[in-house]
């Protein structure tokens, strides 16, 4: 029988002390889903299919940026989120569509689960005029009103309290929307998180505070940075609500969201998350991430979430041949993204002047 | 001859907004006869109100400024007016009022955050610089954040290191912020209206020291000016005079004491200060051919050098002297020794009279 989820729980009534929250080890879930192949109907099956093919595209996408980087094609800093799929994609998956999310630096993964075109992705990365923000931000700046992907944003901790004035707005105006806001642990040491947290807390904010653990802050792990392991225990000092896992499974990722997300809309309250995760590559592309073994990666690698939810897919009987046309289906679109990418122009200096200020320059 | 500076401090002070020049003013606020007297503070309290009243999405943000009404009590009746919804309460912390406003404003609402003191404004640089005014360019303009940023600024209260500075520089530099320093009450209800509806963010700098000081009829209702518009305070031959804020006044008061020697000054009233009117300080300079900057915060890399260097750039064969910064000193702004610091009349009038004897 599948365990329950563990509930988050509200810190001001029955706070679990620090101790007693999940100590987790990288890539054992601490709550195993309830979500077993054997026990999903069909069309949840065909909702795994569609993660596993968000997770599949943005793999394959940072691949090519990589490739690109190492080209020259792509130029300056390049974080990439291979080993993290899951979470952006299983967060985003418990949106409503018109909900908006905010990221940090390593963006272009969640910027795809938002569903932004993979085109204007690729050809912002690349710096060309079709991109996104029309090549002029580069890989940390994924913005697509569309969409409502209010960006990624390049210096740590500094979209949070940004993220709580969405939430703000979304209060006032009741519209219903909720904000996620994406982090990593390094974040949770400036001051931004903390005063975004505060007034989130204070004015009771439709948000979820999502802190990306994938245990290092650029080079150093998480036991040099923080003086306790616990991310969400900073929710108790707020007043608000937590949880806390591994990004093992999609599935799972998706459904505690939804919990926070829930929580959010129909109570306009904030939760603190932490899901724990592993990138596969160093910090941004400049980093041989020399500060862990190999035996570490190779032993994550074999836990990899994607490969996860494919081996789920296949074992709750979706069929070889459709995941093989789904993955191709993959690989075409890529292969168009970086096409369109290669042969669009690049932005004219003019666009200097006309996007610094609402019209021309000062004098 | 040195002028005694208690009296012209106290000259300084005398309200001068009659002699401001306004851009333009709506029907209802063209009868002098029916127009109020207010201060600098009820100017820009009935500007917020107005814009409050005309608009929802404008919410007002900062320490104190809801029930207390704002430690200058620019924000009072606001609250008791439009509700804690819109007149926000929030704690001690700059950057995140900043960065939350950055967020409404991505969102749709016009927030006007409060910083209680210039000073204090810090903590939120790195909002400003790294997320406000770069948000326009890094979207390639799909998104920008229309936040107006008010805060009291300058010395002359005796507000010692930490309540008087003028950091207008700081952020005049920071491509895609606009500033703006008004110098009487009806240029600072305008300004705030034209500030709120420009799609840029504004840093809006209100002179402390005369808050109360500067009195002068101010038009009821919607006033319309435009950003970027300085004015010709005061017209004279000789020596062009160009000032902000509460410094205004001080060159008013030295242009007063250099017009008994002979020397006639044109004083120049920025109000914008960035995109600043160089049509306006060219001009000028073309015709008098010599030129002092005046401005409270300390000299190296303050606004003057910019403006110096505008003027070398633009009408550098019509200069007939050295262009003269008179400004605050390279030093933190002092308690005890603020009336020296200042860039006070007896300070001006021997930079003008040197300038004008070249």
């Amino acid at each position: 029988m599948p365990q329950p989820t563990t509930p988050s729980h509200d810190s001001q009534s029955e706070a679990k002390p620090a101790a007693a929250s999940p100590t987790p080890t990288p890539g054992t879930s601490t709550a195993p889903s309830q979500l077993g192949p054997e026990t999903r109907p069909s069309g949840e099956l065909d909702h795994l299919a569609f993660l596993y093919r968000q997770m599949l595209l943005i793999r394959r996408i940072e691949e090519e940026c990589a490739r690109a980087y190492a080209e020259g094609k792509i130029g300056g800093f390049l974080h990439l989120y291979i080993g993290q799929e899951a979470v952006g994609v299983g967060a985003v998956a418990a949106l409503k569509p018109e909900d908006y999310v905010i990221t940090t630096y390593r963006d272009h993964g969640i910027a795809l689960a938002k569903g932004m075109p993979a085109r204007a992705i690729m050809a912002e990365l690349f710096g060309k005029a079709t991109g996104c923000s029309k090549g002029l931000g580069g890989s940390m700046h994924m913005f697509d009103r569309e969409h409502n992907m209010l960006g990624g944003y390049g210096i740590v901790g500094g979209h949070i309290p940004l993220a709580a004035g969405v939430a703000f707005a979304s209060k006032y105006r009741g519209d219903g929307k909720v904000t996620l806001c994406f982090f990593g642990e390094g974040a949770v040491s400036i001051g931004g998180f903390h005063e975004g947290l505060s007034l989130a807390a204070l004015w009771k904010l439709p948000i979820v505070f999502i802190c990306e653990n994938n245990e290092y802050s650029m080079g150093t792990p998480l036991s040099r940075s923080m003086s306790v392991e616990d991310v969400t225990t900073k929710a108790l000092g707020y007043g608000i609500d937590r949880d806390r896992f591994f990004a093992s499974d999609v599935l799972e990722v998706e459904q505690r969201i939804a919990e926070a997300v829930q929580r959010a809309r129909e109570q306009s309250l904030p939760t603190l998350v932490e899901i724990r995760t592993y990138r596969f590559r160093g910090h941004s592309m400049s980093d041989p991430a020399k500060y862990r073994t190999q035996a570490e990666l190779e032993e994550q690698k074999k836990k990899d979430p994607m490969h996860r939810a494919r081996a789920r897919l296949s074992a709750g009987g979706y069929a070889e041949t459709r995941l093989k046309a789904l993955e191709e289906d993959v690989e075409t679109e890529v292969a168009d993204a970086v096409k369109f990418a290669n042969e669009s122009p690049e932005p004219d200096a003019s666009l200097l002047e006309e996007t610094t200020y609402s019209g021309p320059f000062a004098y | 001859m040195r002028l005694k500076r208690g009296v012209l401090r106290r000259r300084g002070l005398v309200p001068m907004a009659h002699m401001i020049r306004l851009e333009s003013v709506s029907e209802a606020g063209t009868g002098a006869m029916t127009m109020p007297q207010m201060n600098m503070v009820q100017a820009i309290t009935d500007g917020l109100r107005h814009a409050m009243k005309r608009d929802e999405r404008v919410v007002i943000l900062g320490e104190d400024v809801g029930k207390v009404g704002g430690v200058f009590r620019v924000t009072q009746g606001l609250y008791e007016e439009f509700g804690d919804e819109r007149v926000i309460d929030t704690p001690l912390s700059e950057g995140g009022i900043m960065g939350c406003a950055i967020g409404m404003a991505l969102h749709g609402l016009v927030p006007i955050p409060e910083i209680q003191f210039a000073d204090f404004i810090y903590p939120a640089y790195d909002q400003i610089v790294s997320e406000l005014a770069k948000l326009r360019y890094r979207s390639g303009g799909e998104y920008s954040a229309k936040v107006v940023i008010r805060t009291p600024i300058g010395g002359g209260i005796r507000g010692g290191l930490y309540h008087s500075q003028s950091p207008e520089s700081l952020f005049i530099h920071v491509a895609g912020l606009k500033v703006v320093c008004p110098s009487n009450p009806a240029d600072a209800k305008g300004l705030l209206l034209a500030a709120i509806r420009d799609p840029d963010p504004v840093l809006f700098f209100e002179p402390k020291r005369i808050y109360r000081a500067a009195r002068g009829e101010v038009p009821e209702g919607e006033i319309t000016m435009e950003l970027g518009k300085a004015a010709v305070a005061r017209e004279g031959a000789h020596v062009t005079v160009i000032a902000w804020g509460a410094m205004l006044y001080e060159a008013f008061a030295a242009a007063d004491e250099a017009s008994k020697k002979g020397v006639e000054c044109e004083v120049i009233d920025l109000r914008t200060l960035w995109p600043v009117d160089i049509d306006t300080i060219v001009a000028s300079v073309k015709k008098t051919g010599r030129v002092v900057v005046v401005h409270e915060a300390p000299k190296t890399c303050g606004f003057g050098a910019e403006l110096v260097a505008l003027i070398n750039e633009k009408a550098f064969l019509h200069l007939e002297a050295p262009p003269v910064r008179v400004t605050g000193f390279d030093s933190p702004f002092p308690y005890t020794l603020e009336n020296d610091y200042l860039p006070l009349a007896h300070r001006i009038l021997p930079a003008v009279l040197r300038t004008a004897q070249f």
